[in-house]
């Protein structure tokens, strides 16, 4: 591609209403940095649906903002292919095989060998765990002092639920969530490391996992991830990169997404302190609360596919070989959907109705890991704490695909 | 007029608790468990066979009326826990007075 990137982002705010439709482009990163994306989005779900844009950063590609077409869009997996890249831009460079990222029949193949780690079953074997985990942590918190949420709390306890899916030595656990973040920081998503930089850093992941491999297949079978792909036969014999490519996709997968939602959750009970109050009230709502996170923090904004073939949807026609962006955090916006889709209610009805974990083939594996993830933190929260208190804006991740947060300073306040 | 008697549907909880509720002609399995909150049957996609969180065991007495799965419902249920011969997503089973009867249990959690 040869436009440069400095063409596009703008540091400076700019009227949506100001732009002609045709050239209102949403992939801008800046744009979900400094939260300016919600009045583009909702005029593209008014007035142009289904929008296509011919220049951009990422190419040519379409918009698909309300959340009925999202779905029609995400569950016709043989007309919108996922391959060979699931984000907005792509890398010629260094795109490594994972199965996020591959259609039908090696997808099925692929996911349903690692879904054992998440099942229910398995879930409720790890729940006593994690709850020992998340009590230890809240107890050793400082107190009266602030401190940085993201870091001490959503980025410590994902880390560690990721070192126990992988069975990865504990020590060593933030090298996952460096890894992670190495990942979702490329420049196919508005971040700010090239291809070159992300494939020499995660070079050092490929070869702390093959020795991880190397043991767990000299091992009987067990239920964490990588045993489970080396004891699969339809697995064993993948090349690095695509060995690669799995593991980020299990570790961005099991990390950036419930990191963010738990630190949405402590800015969004501060922002609504009348939702706060109603949970405080009733700690029954916590889990309908978690759901009611997920769509409102919707931690991935988007999801791309590739049309196979010509498909008609609103009134466009999308041509063969187009690329096409359902941007999930604008569906969880539609209001022809979702009841005042703008507030964060605790105890809305219905609220697992959402788009964030996707829907079809592709769906999030771990959605319930997820979920259990941010139950068990809200109610040992609720046990110790009055009040988590926001004492200052978050600073966000630069980013159209993670809808993530670097920064959020916190006081505790004990009951 | 004589009034219809609506189809009756038996939804059995992982547990046991049964439930026996009327649900209107055209109305989904799944919708029949939301709309008369029965637990274990979550429904996340309001429908369109796209999350595989209403996945019921249908008795076996029910099997050659409550038809074949699809494709794309046999992809979604590929990825569920403890899938059985008998097993269908509540969504993908319209009630009828042919139906009417029906009986259903629930996994031990959804998907």
């Amino acid at each position: 591609m040869s436009v440069a990137a400095s063409d596009f982002p703008q540091d400076h705010s700019v009227d949506p209403y100001s732009i002609p439709i045709e050239k209102l482009d949403v992939s801008d990163a800046g744009l979900f940095e400094r939260q300016e994306h919600w009045a583009y989005f909702e005029r593209l779900r008014k007035e142009d649906p289904v929008h296509f844009i011919e220049d951009s950063e990422f190419g040519p590609y379409w918009s698909i903002t309300k959340f009925n077409d999202i779905v029609f869009v995400d569950t016709h997996h043989k007309e919108f292919s996922s391959e060979p890249t699931i984000v907005i831009g792509d890398s010629e460079e260094f795109q490594p095989p994972m199965f996020i990222a591959m259609d039908q029949p090696k997808h099925d193949v692929q996911r349903k060998a690692v879904t054992p780690a998440v099942s229910p079953m398995q879930l409720q074997e790890v729940e006593p765990l994690i709850r020992q985990r998340v009590g230890n942590l809240l107890d050793s918190l400082p107190e009266g002092e602030s401190f940085n949420w993201v870091d001490k709390v959503s980025i410590e306890l994902t880390t560690q639920m990721l070192a126990t899916l992988f069975d990865f030595p504990f020590e060593d656990r933030r090298l996952l969530t460096y890894w992670s973040d190495v990942s979702t920081n490329g420049d196919t998503v508005g971040g700010e490391l090239s291809a070159e930089e992300r494939q020499k850093e995660l070079q050092h992941c490929l070869e702390y996992f093959g020795r991880l491999w190397q043991e767990r297949a000299n091992q009987e079978p067990k239920n964490d991830l990588i045993s489970l792909m080396a004891h699969h036969p339809a697995m064993q014999k993948m090349e690095p990169m695509e060995f690669l490519g799995n593991l980020i996709l299990l570790i961005v997968g099991g990390n950036d997404t419930t990191r963010n939602s738990m630190s949405g959750s402590v800015y969004a009970l501060n922002k609504y302190p009348e939702q706060y109050d109603k949970l405080r009230a009733d700690p029954s709502l916590i889990p309908n609360m978690v759901s009611e996170t997920i769509r409102w923090q919707t931690p991935l904004a988007h999801m791309r596919r590739n049309a196979l073939e010509d498909v008609e949807l609103g009134g466009k026609t999308i041509k063969k070989g187009d690329k096409v962006v359902m941007w999930y955090i604008s569906g969880n916006r539609d209001d022809e959907v979702i009841e005042r889709p703008n507030e964060y209610l605790v105890d809305r009805a219905n609220a697992r109705h959402h788009v964030s974990f996707g829907f079809g083939i592709h769906r999030c594996m771990g959605n319930r890991l997820g979920e259990m993830q941010l139950k068990i933190l809200w109610e040992e929260i609720m046990k110790r704490f009055k009040q988590v208190e926001v004492v200052g804006e978050p600073t966000r991740v630069r980013s159209n695909f993670v809808m993530g947060y670097s920064d959020l300073p916190v006081v505790l306040h004990r009951h | 007029m004589r009034r219809h008697a609506l189809p009756k549907v038996t939804y059995i909880e992982h547990n046991g608790t049964v439930h026996e509720v009327e649900v209107a002609d055209g109305y989904s399995v799944m919708e029949g468990a939301i709309n008369n909150a029965i637990p274990g049957i979550d429904g996340d996609c309001g429908g369109s066979c796209a999350c595989a969180t209403c996945h019921v065991y249908v008795d076996p007495a029910w099997l050659a009326k409550t038809g074949e799965r699809s494709e794309m419902e046999e992809s979604m249920l590929d990825f569920a826990a403890e899938v059985e011969e008998n097993s269908r997503l509540g969504c993908q089973i319209k009630m009828s007075a042919e139906l009417d009867g029906l009986i259903v249990r629930m996994p031990e959690a959804q998907h």
